[in-house]
């Protein structure tokens, strides 16, 4: 009797092993199981389309036809990314401008956002173009990842819709900012509607309180640190500088922070010339370094301020306009919080913010550095609505509604046009960010970009909660060399 | 003897009815947890990737990402952290703690036993993610804690920074502690008091009564709940990702949230799924491990 209720109980708990322990893992199994059957389909609809431009087209019809009937509005969805600010988003705003104002009402544009941290965003978004049935119409795309979402099929060749329209063949955009959207393939996947620069955000009023040069434009990082650390013994209270130093942080963390630092040392993060990956340089080192002094002297903000994935929102929104921080390493778009119907209104930023340019490590050419990224609007290989998608992306990135965009947002345009509109330069600080564009480096468009970039988050972090540059230059070194492989590292 | 013979057949078809009610239920684990698991052994010999090259063309990568998981420093961390957790949070804070509340409420009149049990009771049944919510704000930089303290006149402490495995893993008493009071409580009733009262004139000590008495026969108890509460703890994911994240570094990142990260923030779907079995085999080495101890 004792026995058989011993190996009952044996029996039960096996089975609750397994079911407590896979309700956690049986999450990877079914993601993992729509993964695969959703790249095969994205593999499909990339060849066809490739194939030949009409074939995009009778799927898209037939695809309407099919499901909704004639007479019913075609539905366009477009996915972007919601940091928590709900229906007073920029971007929400603008899509619901832009389609109130859109000639062809027999469509129906409806914003799709995903609210979610930006590390979260991207992996949110791969899942949902891998399938038919959650891909949206249109997506907007980081430059970064975009290649990467390009190699993996997700996405729409662009190259035929591009040529038959005519802004984007008569030099409208930029030629420099076609780079972004192109992926390694050579074929461009996305329309881009911003890009940015970064620098030293500063705060004047408290460089006067501190005897700090109110026009202050620092030659080298020694020069960065002296004032932060004359900000901390004047005004003990204040925060003296401020950058992204947590995986938490995403890519903010790689490019605002890591990237500024390492380019600004002269060495890069991959090499173009051999087609490697750099895993160990001086300038590594030294990026980490500065990190590394930025913490140890209590320079920058408390970590647990930092760490966590509203550290930019925090300081750009909180600690800056509110006076409790004097530097921030940051975009050029941390005004756009700024504006009457942004998120921090804050109608004085205009007089009391400077935007000064990073200088390189030890101020040797070009004397500042800084890096642009941006974003796009792409047409996922999964859309069901290919052809109307692109009449509105037509439409939404016209000169007039990118500048209301990047109006906005606070953000630099990559349109000729609106770059020389009164309207626009008008912005303050629009004209200093696009002058720093001059020396613009980008981030490697290599798809496995994206993967780096977490280990050099992963690096940062270890760096600022005590982990020696050397230690974590070396784990970074292993990682990355698993990641792209042996055969394509290069230490210097 | 005719009557045994009627009686075989009978007991056989009764077996065989047996298994048609149990039919619908293989059947769901079949599909929900047979398949998923073999999915995640298939794929964790795979280089599957959520964006990139490899998420376009599969390929078999043999045990690449067990080799990996070798090398990998952050694993082996993983797995102290997540030792550490299991320790702290289930084995000592959930086991002990419970038992003694149950025993505390032994004998107790029943609106003690009713209040004491409604406010344990009242941590089980917050949904996880609240309950990291609540400690989130009870442990945070402004929090509730740091609110007392100021109030005494004392300095604050960033606590879920300073000590952040400390705070995940009190996190996680409070989550679950009434679940192994529940357990106990019960196996506690169960004990005859006979038994007790024998002891009690044969001139034994409280302490002696517990210890030679009491626990020696719930002991079967005490180690099905300690697997249950084990295996309940293993995977635990959601606490500890909304308190801390697994950071700051990798100080609270145990074995879920580097599968999580691996998976969805490195988006090397292949290496996560093997991390996923990894988990598993300590899962059911453990079991063993308490299977084994039971039986002695």
């Amino acid at each position: 009797m004792k026995n058989g209720k011993k190996l009952w109980s044996a029996a039960t708990s096996l089975v609750l092993c397994t079911t407590l322990l896979f309700a956690c893992s049986s999450n990877g199994g079914n993601n993992g199981g729509t993964g695969g059957e959703g790249g095969n389909s994205a593999n499909a609809g990339t060849n066809g389309n490739g194939g030949n431009a009409g074939g995009g087209e009778n799927a898209g019809a037939s695809n309407g036809g099919g499901t909704e009937g004639d007479a019913a509005k075609k539905v366009i969805t477009i996915t972007y990314r919601d940091d928590g600010i709900g229906e007073k988003g920029v971007l929400f705003q603008w899509i619901k401008a832009v389609s109130e104002s859109y000639p062809d009402k027999s469509v129906e544009i409806k914003p799709t956002p995903i609210q979610a941290s930006e590390g979260d965003y991207f992996a949110k978004i791969a899942l949902a173009l891998k399938s038919k049935d959650t891909a949206p119409d249109i997506v907007t795309e980081d430059t970064f990842i975009l290649n990467s979402d390009a190699s993996a099929g997700y996405l729409e060749p662009l190259d035929d819709r591009l040529e038959e329209w005519e802004d984007w063949t008569n030099g409208s955009f930029i030629e420099a900012m076609k780079k972004g959207v192109t992926a390694s393939d050579g074929k461009v996947y996305g329309v881009p509607y911003n890009t940015d620069s970064r620098g030293l955000w500063y705060n004047k009023t408290l460089f006067k309180q501190a005897g700090l040069p109110e026009n202050w434009k620092p030659k080298n990082w020694d020069e960065v640190l002296s004032a932060a650390r004359t900000i901390k013994e004047k005004l003990p209270d204040v925060v003296p500088i401020w950058m992204n130093m947590g995986k938490a942080t995403g890519e903010a963390t790689s490019m605002q922070t890591y990237e500024m630092l390492l380019y600004g040392t002269g060495e890069r993060l991959y090499d173009d010339a051999t087609g490697k990956w750099i895993t160990k340089s001086q300038g590594i080192i030294d990026a980490l370094s500065f990190v590394e002094t930025v913490n140890k002297e209590k320079l920058g903000p408390p970590l647990s301020k930092v760490l966590n994935g509203q550290a930019g929102n925090t300081a750009s929104r909180e600690y800056l306009p509110q006076g409790k921080l004097a530097i921030q390493l940051d975009g050029s778009w941390i005004t756009g919080n700024y504006l009457p119907n942004g998120a921090a209104p804050w109608p004085e930023y205009k007089d009391v913010l400077g935007f000064a340019p990073m200088p390189t490590s030890k101020g040797q050419a070009p004397g500042s550095i800084t890096l642009a990224g941006g974003w796009a609007l792409s047409i996922p290989a999964n859309a069901k609505n290919k052809d109307e998608a692109w009449n509105f992306i037509k439409y939404a990135l016209n000169k007039e509604n990118t500048q209301k965009l990047v109006i906005a947002a606070g953000n630099i345009t990559v349109r000729a046009d609106v770059a020389k509109d009164p309207g626009y330069t008008e912005m303050p600080f629009n004209g200093i960010a696009t002058e720093y564009l001059q020396n613009a480096e980008f981030r490697p468009a290599q798809d496995k970009y994206p993967e780096v970039s977490t280990q050099i988050q992963t690096m940062v972090e270890s760096v600022a909660t005590g982990t020696s540059p050397e230690a974590a230059a070396k784990k970074y070194a292993q990682d990355v060399t698993r990641i792209v492989g042996e055969d394509h590292i290069v230490e210097k | 003897m005719s009557s045994i013979a009627a009686a075989a057949p009978a007991k056989r078809r009764k077996t065989w009815t047996w298994l048609y009610f149990l039919l619908p239920s293989v059947a769901i684990m079949l599909v929900f947890f047979i398949y998923p698991i073999l999915l995640t052994v298939f794929y964790s010999f795979t280089n599957l990737a959520l964006t990139g090259e490899a998420a376009k063309e599969l390929n078999f990568v043999g045990l690449d990402n067990y080799a990996r998981m070798f090398e990998d420093p952050t694993v082996r961390s993983s797995i102290w952290n997540t030792l550490v957790f299991l320790i702290g949070s289930a084995v000592i804070g959930q086991q002990v703690l419970g038992f003694l509340i149950a025993l505390l409420m032994k004998h107790k009149n029943r609106w003690f036993r009713r209040i004491i049990g409604t406010i344990v009771l009242a941590g089980w049944v917050t949904p996880e993610i609240v309950c990291a919510l609540c400690l989130y704000s009870f442990f945070g930089d402004e929090g509730t804690l740091n609110a007392i303290l100021q109030s005494f006149g004392f300095s604050t402490v960033t606590w879920l920074y300073t000590i952040p495995m400390v705070t995940v893993i009190l996190a996680n008493i409070w989550h679950g502690t009434a679940f192994s009071m529940l357990v106990f409580q019960a196996a506690l009733d169960d004990v005859p008091s006979e038994i007790e009262e024998a002891a009690v004139v044969d001139g034994a000590s409280k302490w002696q009564i517990l210890t030679r008495v009491t626990i020696p026969y719930i002991k079967d108890t005490i180690m099905t709940n300690m697997m249950l509460v084990t295996l309940q703890t293993l995977g635990v994911f959601g606490l500890i990702y909304a308190m801390t994240g697994g950071g700051p570094g990798t100080s609270t990142t145990t074995l879920p949230i580097f599968m999580y990260n691996q998976a969805f923030v490195n988006y090397q779907l292949g290496y996560g799924t093997a991390i996923s079995l990894l988990l598993l085999l300590i899962g059911i080495i453990l079991s063993l491990f308490y299977i084994r101890s039971m039986k002695e």
